[in-house]
């Protein structure tokens, strides 16, 4: 099948590509870019596990095909630590609060919540619980993972005060 | 650091031991993406390989045509049952003794069952490719309702077996019927019966569900022709056992198979058995030469992989006017679906379904169970539960309310009057098992305090005479659940997969430097194994957990055991850890008395080292020791120091544990709202609480999602419905409970650290309180049991039946 090319950004790097127009984000990011953080939990758009940062939102990688993400800027879990190694605080957190157990959907989760915090900084747990309802968890029953979330905020919000201080 | 002058409390710390809230070491990899499932795999010249799948339920195949797939680029094989037929491989064996179709041949017998297995250089084209694939079929009519399977002038199922009068488990009355399992005193439980003052009887099913694990089953097999040496990746919960079959069903020597289980995302007992995927993976990279990946998606794993439950119990219990139960006769008819697949130990084709008895003193029980063929997947696996004791505990759980209902008593009550009370442990119940410890009573009265039992009943009896005054249209359920799982399979004495007796393993090496590597035969899917064995090493021979690296999953370097399901890593290979690190330090004892000059009577252990009695000054560390018996071992002993265990278990383990959910229904919309979930749990020794609290409440929200809206559904064409995420109830963040979650702490007597395992106790224990509280809140309308699912529309339909949709 005849190949588009396409340019774009992903954690931090710039990106070219032929990719056929069929291929779907999440198996380009897999699979040409050998970006395996990014899991397949489903065929219907449902599970989340396959959640990538794409242009300032979060997406279902496995509902996009890779030609859509022309242009873009996107970022996986493997792009979430520091240079340095230092976890981000929601990569902290869920280890912090056993916010998983098989791992699969951690990815997924990580990477929406890094979203919704952006979003809503400080949020409550409803807020949270509404905000994740598009990623599936089957091992941890989420009460671990809102606590990991409310972790991450604390942290973060306590490091910019630092920020400020300084 | 001062290894003197250190007080005990920080060496302890220092160890991260048993009882700690470790850490956990896997986090480290899967918060970064850096986990490693199959699917992440990729090896040079890798194909792979997608399926074409029946799109009915019962049909004959009268001609398979390749040729329009075999032609499109890119594709390299194309195997059908004719291909695999001269290998002996389209059919395979399962583990109940029956055989399933690898690829059907004359007949399919589910919808979405294997026909053919395309080959090609990419997944799309694999994909494209099976499409193309033409089948001729011959519909047939097809048997979806297992009450029907033995019933006159039904379509018949298994042609392959159709005249066999003998299954693996004895006589079949009918060519759609697999086995009857007995037990228990038919005599006695009659007269009981016949003397009884109350009686109750009820149809207590349990739906067809799945456990749907997030990751999909998927394998990638590698065949080296030149040495003869096949490598199978894979999603395994038991790698040593698929690697015997694979030598037993390949002829390939045991030894030159090579079976791992890399990082497994969720396994619920999805991943136990073999799948027509692996063996074809296996063909495929045979017949190709090159590395072949199977992954299936998630319409084929709802239904085509290992359904769990699908039983339906006739339950009766015998009982005085006071309130003491006197029998217990249950008859189950069970739907295995089109072969017999489920993962039970070989003697036991209904699991340890005779654990129905549950946590009561019944004098005496009788149970029966048929299997029969229906056109449905294959499976009937142990879904987060020991076998069929999730089916079990809901039957039991279930009658007792029942009953309670019956008698005009409280639910709670009516247990307490008949608990095992902790004097008669070891207690031998009617059905056979051994019942290990227990104090039910202590547990039940801890969670009726904490929830304040007697002032929620108060409340619902106000809710229940403002419902009648028209004042509210809510109601609400109180559920009481009291269970007794069974887990740990467990003793050869009674308990083996393809006459392979089901002990585990543990190997446990130090190195010079006091860095220990252990590797069991269990394999982890979530269940922390890495973080929580290393802590029971920890406190067995005084290594830092963070000094212990744990290894499974590779039937190269791990010792022989029987895998991950039925709770039994902590039964079996927990306690062969402990009693290889016993033999450790049995060793270690002599190096330390040699280096101190001391005859070994003399030394003792004291957390990190060997000390002298009397003397806490002069001591070795672990570390001392290990390092002395690499370089100087004491005269006639040998150098290294290292111990492995096979542990054969003298009896399972019997953890229990009293749950209660408090519910608000609004009957205008059938929904349901957990107020409050509150779980104890006794799991003898707490290993790790924090992992028993993750455990916990996995295994309540999947417990939740059962009671409250799954089911895998069929028409009565055998169309599946409902087999995405479309359509089956996953809960999210939003529709999850909260879960407070308390213990009690009952060892096991016969374990060497007392631990009894919890993976499973939510799920057995919380789908009948969820269901108990749907149950209850209907009860005063005249209900005495409602079928799960218990999703909105059938609550709606429950209360308009009964007459309370105005
Ligand atoms: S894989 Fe993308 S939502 Fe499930
Ligand atoms: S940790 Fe296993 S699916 Fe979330």
């Amino acid at each position: 099948m005849a190949k588009t090319a396409i340019a774009l950004t992903v954690n931090g790097e710039a990106v070219e590509a032929l990719v056929e127009p069929r291929t779907l984000l999440v198996h380009f990011l897999r699979e040409q870019l050998n970006l395996t953080g990014t899991h397949i939990g489903c065929d219907t758009t449902h599970c989340g596990a396959c959640t990538v940062d794409f242009d300032g939102r979060s997406v279902k990688s496995c509902t996009l095909f890779a030609v859509q993400a022309e242009g873009a800027e996107i970022r996986t879990i493997e792009g979430m630590a520091g240079a340095d190694g230092t976890l981000h605080p929601l990569q902290e957190g869920f280890r912090e609060m056993h916010g998983l157990q098989c791992g699969f959907c951690t990815p997924g989760m990580i990477m929406r919540a890094y979203r919704l915090l952006q979003e809503n900084p400080r949020p409550t747990e409803d807020e949270i619980r509404t905000g994740m309802a598009g990623n599936l968890c089957r091992c941890t029953g989420y009460q671990n993972i809102v606590r990991a979330i409310q972790f991450a905020a604390a942290k973060i919000a306590g490091d910019s005060l630092q920020e400020a201080a300084e | 650091m001062n290894e003197i002058s250190e007080t005990r409390e920080a060496r302890e710390a220092r160890l991260q031991g048993l009882g700690c809230k470790r850490k956990r070491v896997e986090d480290i990899r899967f918060t970064q993406g850096k986990g490693s499932y199959v699917d992440d795999l990729k090896l040079p010249g890798m194909l792979f390989g997608d399926f074409h799948r029946s799109p009915y339920g019962h049909a004959r195949v009268k001609s398979i045509d390749t040729s329009k797939a075999k032609a499109v680029p890119g594709v390299l094989a194309v195997l059908t049952a004719a291909d695999l037929k001269p290998l002996k491989l389209d059919w395979m064996p399962t583990l109940a003794g029956d055989v399933q179709a690898v690829l059907a041949g004359d007949k399919v017998l589910f919808q979405g069952q294997e026909i053919a297995f395309v080959v090609a250089t990419d997944r799309y084209i694999a994909a494209d490719a099976a499409d193309l694939i033409e089948v001729e079929y011959e519909e047939l009519p097809a048997l979806v309702d297992p009450f029907k399977a033995m019933a006159e002038g039904a379509p018949i199922l298994r042609e392959d077996i159709k005249d066999k009068t003998e299954g693996a488990h004895g006589k079949r009355k009918h060519p759609n019927h697999i086995f009857t399992w007995e037990i228990g005193d038919h005599e006695t439980t009659d007269l009981a019966f016949r003397d009884a003052e109350v009686t109750i009887k009820e149809l207590i099913s349990y739906q067809r569900v799945h456990p749907c694990p997030l990751e999909t089953c998927q394998s990638v097999a590698s065949f080296d022709k030149i040495k003869g040496e096949l490598t199978v990746w894979g999603t395994f919960q038991a790698p040593h056992v698929v690697r015997t079959v694979a030598a037993i069903l390949s002829g390939i020597p045991e030894h030159k198979i090579h079976v791992i289980a890399p990082d497994i995302g969720g396994g619920f007992g999805n991943k136990v058995g073999v799948y027509p995927g692996y063996v074809c993976a296996i063909v495929a990279s045979i017949v190709t030469g090159r590395p072949v990946k199977w992954v299936e998606d998630r319409i084929e794993n709802l239904s085509a992989t290992a359904f769990a439950r699908d039983y339906h119990m006739t339950t009766e219990i015998a009982a005085t006017k006071a309130g003491k139960v006197t029998g217990l006769r249950v008859h189950v008819l069970a739907d295995h679906g089109a072969f017999d697949a489920c993962a039970d130990p070989s003697k036991w084709p209904a699991g340890f379904f005779n654990i129905v008895t549950g946590s009561y003193d019944f004098p005496t029980a009788h149970v029966t169970v048929d299997g029969v063929y229906t056109n449905k997947a294959p499976g009937g696996v142990a879904y987060r539960c020991s076998f069929r004791v999730t089916e079990a505990a809901y039957c039991i759980e279930r009658a007792m309310d029942i009953l309670a209902q019956k008698l005009g008593l409280d639910p709670a009550e009516l247990r307490m009057r008949n608990f095992i009370r902790r004097e008669q442990f070891p207690y031998h119940s009617a059905l056979g098992w051994e019942y290990d410890s227990g104090d039910y009573h202590t547990a039940m009265q801890k969670a009726l305090d904490t929830v304040g039992y007697q002032a929620l009943r108060a409340e619902q009896r106000a809710k229940q005479e403002a419902f009648r005054r028209g004042e509210t249209r809510e109601v609400m359920g109180i559920g009481v659940s009291f269970f007794t799982e069974i887990v740990g399979a467990g003793p050869s004495k009674n308990c083996d997969i393809l006459g392979i007796a089901m002990f585990d393993s543990a190997e446990i090496r130090i190195h010079p430097t006091g860095a220990v590597i252990a590797r069991m035969g269990t394999k982890s899917q979530g269940q922390s194994h890495e973080t929580t064995y290393a802590q029971i090493i920890a406190s067995e021979i005084g290594i830092p957990a963070d000094d212990v690296m744990v290894e499974e999953g590779n039937t190269d370097t791990a010792p022989y055991g029987l895998g991950t399901y039925g709770s039994r890593s902590t039964p079996t290979a927990a306690a062969a850890t402990a009693m290889a690190c016993r033999k450790i330090k049995a060793k270690a004892q002599m190096i330390a008395a040699h280096l101190l000059e001391v005859h070994h009577d003399d030394v003792e252990f004291d957390i990190d080292r060997f000390r002298v009695k009397g003397m806490p000054e002069r001591f070795k560390t672990m570390k001392d020791i290990a390092w002395t018996a690499y370089n100087a071992p004491p005269p006639g002993l040998e150098p290294g120091l290292e111990a492995v265990s096979y542990y054969d278990p003298p009896n399972m383990t019997y953890p229990f544990g009293a749950y209660i959910c408090v519910m608000d229904i609004d009957l205008d919309t059938g929904v349901a709202k957990v107020r409050r979930f509150y779980a104890l749990d006794d799991c003898g020794t707490r290993i790790n609480p924090m992992i028993i609290e993750g455990q916990v409440h996995g295994g309540l929200t999947e417990a939740f999602a059962i009671a409250m809206g799954q089911e895998i559904a069929y028409d009565e064409i055998g169309n599946v419905k409902g087999a995405s995420f479309m359509d089956f109830f996953l809960p999210t963040a939003v529709e999850t409970p909260k879960w407070e979650t308390d213990f009690t702490v009952t060892p096991s007597p016969h374990h060497p650290i007392g631990a009894k395992g919890v993976g499973e106790s939510p799920n057995v224990g919380g789908v009948p309180a969820f269901s108990n509280a749907v149950n209850d809140a209907l009860a005063f309308l005249g209900a005495t049991h409602i079928q799960m699912p218990h999703d909105a529309w059938r609550i709606w339909k429950a209360a308009e039946a009964l007459g309370a949709q105005g």
